[in-house]
C-alpha cells in the first residue's frame, strides 16, 4: 500500500486575520503556521493504514522552504519520506498540476488530503487532481477502509452519509471523524530528522485566477441586549424589526 | 455563448441552493447580454424544473439515464461538460454544496477553466475577465478574485444574494443525453443514510446551535424544542461534537460545517475563534450566554445575558405563540 498525503500550510485556527496595507498579502507577522486540520486527519489515516496493512505513506507540500518545519512535523507523526515542490501555491489548479505530476511518477494506491484548507477554502484540489489522473475522487470522506484493491468509503452528503466502494487508486478527501490527529513523541521527532525530504522543481503550469485584494468583514454595530426576564421579546424582534423568522 | 446552470435536485425537488444558483446564473447572463441555461441530472418533476423559468432559466437540459439516479462525480462531470459544450457556456455557474463544489473542481480541471468557491456577490465584468467576491479563512475576511480562463466557474455561497421570483414564464425542458461507460461510475454510492424529519443544517435559513453550557446532551431537548418552533435546523460547537453529545455532521465552525443562514442562535457557545469563523456569515446572529463577557455579544446583532435554562423556555413558548 503506498499513499500519499499532501498537506498545506495554514494558519493556526486561532489567528487572528490581518492584511498588509494595501490589502493584498496576508499579514504574517506573529503568525503561526500549522498542517492544516484537515490534512492532519488524512495523514494520520494515512498511518494507520500503513500500520495495518504495511506500505509506506509519502507526504507532499507543494510551498516554499518555510513549509519544512510542518512537513518535519508529519514525519514525526509518522510518514515515511516527503516531498516539496518548490512553488509558491498562488492558485488551486497549479497546486494540483503539482500533485498530479508527483502522483503519476510513482504507483500510488490512495492520495489523501483534506477537503479543504482553512485558509482559502478552495475545496478545489482534490477534484482537479482526481480528474487531471482519471480517477475516482470520494470527497468528503468521514470513514475509510482499505480491503485488497478495494477502498470503503463513508461520503457525507447534505442530510446524511453514503457507503462506496471503489477501486483503487482513489483521490480521498478527509474530515472528521476519519481519525484522531496524532501529536509528535520524543522518539517521532528524532527519527524525522533523518528521514529523506526531496525537494523537486515545479512542472510548469499556469495559475486560472489571481487574488487581487482582501478586505475584512464589516464590524457590528453592537449588540443589542434583551432583559433575561422578557426573554419572549426577543422574538417579536426577530420577526419584526430583523425580519428573519 | 451563454450561462450554465448546474440544477442540483433531490427527493424529485429541485433544492433550494440551486434557485439561488438560477437566479444568480440569470443576472450574470444578463451582464453578458446571454441567456441562462440549466442542466438538470437524474429523477426531478418536470413541474420543478418547467418552475425554473420564474428564476431566469430560459432552457432546461434533463439527463435521466437510470445509472444516474445517485451522485457519481465522474459521470456528472462528463454531463455538466457536454452540456457546457453544447451551450458554449463562457460561465458555470453551481452552488457551493458538497455535489456543486465536487463537479466544480474535477470540471475546472478538465475545461481549464478559472473556478472561484464561496462566492458572495455578482462578478464585476471587465473584458475577457470577472471579478468575484468570496469568503477566505473560513469567513474571518473576503478576497477579489480575478478569473481570467476563457471559461470560469463561479460556486455561490448559499444566502449570499437576495431572491427575487420574476413572471411566469416556463423554462424548456429538453431530453439531454451524453455518452457515458462503466468506468464513469466508480464509486457508485452502495447506500445512502440519510436524516429523516429534519431541516437540513446546510440548506437551513434558521439554525439554532448549542455549546457546553448545555451541560449534557439530556438537556438538548431545549435546542430542538427551540427549533422546531422556528423551522430551524439544529448545530453544535466544537467541544460538544467532540465529547459525542451530538454527531459530528452538527459540528460548525472553522474545522466543522460553515454556515450562513439568515439567523444564527447560539445558545450556551462563548464564541471562540474558530466557532466565529464558521458562522460570521450569518445575516444575524443572536447569542444567549450567562456570561456577559463571553466574545460571541462582540458579533451578535442580539443578546441575551442570562440563564440558558431560564430563557430558552421562555423563547419556545414566544416562538411556539408566533403566527406561521
Amino acid at each position: 500500500m503506498k499513499i500519499l498525503v499532501c498537506i498545506s500550510n495554514v494558519p493556526d485556527t486561532t489567528t487572528k486575520i490581518s492584511f498588509s496595507s494595501d490589502n493584498k498579502e496576508l499579514n504574517t507577522a506573529g503568525v503561526q503556521f500549522v498542517i492544516n486540520p484537515y490534512d492532519e486527519y488524512a495523514l494520520t489515516r494515512a498511518i494507520e493504514l500503513k500500520e495495518s496493512l504495511g506500505g509506506s505513506v509519502t507526504v507532499l507540500n507543494v510551498g516554499l522552504a518555510d513549509t519544512e518545519a510542518n512537513i518535519r512535523k508529519a514525519l514525526a507523526i509518522g510518514a515515511d519520506d516527503a516531498i516539496r515542490v518548490n512553488v509558491k501555491p498562488t492558485d488551486s489548479f497549479l497546486v494540483a498540476q503539482q500533485i498530479a505530476a508527483i502522483a503519476k511518477q510513482e504507483a500510488y494506491d490512495l492520495v489523501l488530503m483534506g477537503k479543504e484548507s482553512v485558509d482559502y477554502n478552495g475545496f478545489q484540489v482534490h477534484g482537479m487532481v482526481a480528474e487531471l489522473l482519471g480517477w475516482p475522487a470520494i470527497v468528503p470522506a468521514i470513514k475509510l477502509d482499505v480491503a485488497g484493491t478495494t477502498a470503503t468509503l463513508e461520503r457525507e452528503i447534505e442530510g446524511g452519509k453514503e457507503i462506496v466502494q471503489v477501486a483503487l487508486p482513489v483521490v480521498v478527501s478527509c474530515q472528521q471523524p476519519m481519525s484522531e490527529p496524532r501529536i509528535p513523541n520524543m522518539r517521532g521527532i528524532m527519527t524525522a530528522r533523518t528521514k529523506p525530504l526531496k525537494v523537486v522543481e515545479p512542472v510548469s503550469s499556469e495559475a486560472k485566477t489571481k487574488t487581487e485584494a482582501y478586505a475584512l468583514p464589516e464590524k457590528k454595530s453592537g449588540v443589542k441586549l434583551i432583559d433575561p426576564a422578557n426573554a419572549g421579546e426577543l422574538i417579536s424582534l426577530l420577526r419584526n424589526e430583523a425580519k428573519v423568522i | 455563448m451563454s450561462v450554465l446552470v448546474f440544477i442540483e435536485c433531490a427527493d424529485g425537488k429541485v433544492k433550494k441552493s440551486s434557485l439561488e444558483a438560477a437566479f444568480y446564473g440569470n443576472q450574470v447572463a444578463t451582464q453578458l447580454g446571454t441567456s441562462a441555461v440549466g442542466v438538470a441530472i437524474g429523477e426531478v418533476a418536470a413541474d420543478e424544473l418547467k418552475n425554473l423559468g420564474q428564476y431566469g432559466i430560459t432552457k432546461v437540459l434533463h439527463d435521466t439515464e437510470a445509472r444516474l439516479k445517485d451522485y457519481v462525480s465522474q459521470a456528472y462531470v462528463k454531463v455538466v461538460a457536454a452540456a457546457a459544450e453544447k451551450e458554449s457556456a463562457s460561465v458555470i455557474v453551481l452552488s457551493n454544496t458538497n455535489i456543486g463544489t465536487g463537479i466544480g473542481a474535477r470540471l475546472a480541471a478538465r475545461l481549464q477553466a478559472s473556478y472561484a468557491t464561496n462566492v458572495v456577490a455578482l462578478p464585476e465584468i471587465s473584458g475577457e475577465t470577472l471579478k468575484v467576491k468570496k469568503t477566505v479563512f473560513s469567513g474571518k475576511a473576503f478576497a477579489d478574485e480575478v478569473l481570467t480562463a476563457a471559461t470560469k466557474i463561479i460556486a455561490l455561497k448559499k444566502n449570499a444574494i437576495e431572491v427575487a421570483p420574476t413572471g411566469s414564464a416556463e423554462a424548456g425542458v429538453e431530453p439531454f443525453t451524453t455518452p457515458l461507460t462503466d468506468a464513469d461510475f466508480s464509486g457508485t454510492p452502495q447506500e445512502t443514510i440519510r436524516a429523516t424529519g429534519d431541516v437540513l443544517l446546510t440548506e437551513a435559513d434558521i439554525v439554532v446551535s448549542g455549546g457546553r453550557g448545555l451541560r449534557g446532551p439530556e438537556n438538548w431537548h431545549l435546542i430542538e424544542d427551540l427549533a422546531k418552533a422556528l423551522g430551524a435546523a439544529t448545530a453544535c460547537s466544537k467541544p460538544v461534537a467532540d465529547v459525542e453529545w451530538r454527531p459530528h455532521h452538527e459540528h460548525v465552525g472553522q474545522t466543522g460545517i460553515t454556515i450562513s443562514p439568515n439567523l444564527y442562535i447560539a445558545v450556551g457557545i462563548s464564541g471562540a475563534i474558530q466557532h466565529l469563523a464558521g458562522v460570521n456569515s450569518s445575516k444575524v446572529i443572536v447569542v444567549i450566554n450567562k456570561d456577559p463577557e463571553a466574545p460571541f455579544f462582540k458579533a451578535a446583532d442580539y443578546g441575551i445575558v442570562g440563564d440558558v435554562f431560564e430563557v430558552v423556555p421562555k423563547l419556545i413558548e414566544a416562538a411556539k405563540a408566533l403566527e406561521k
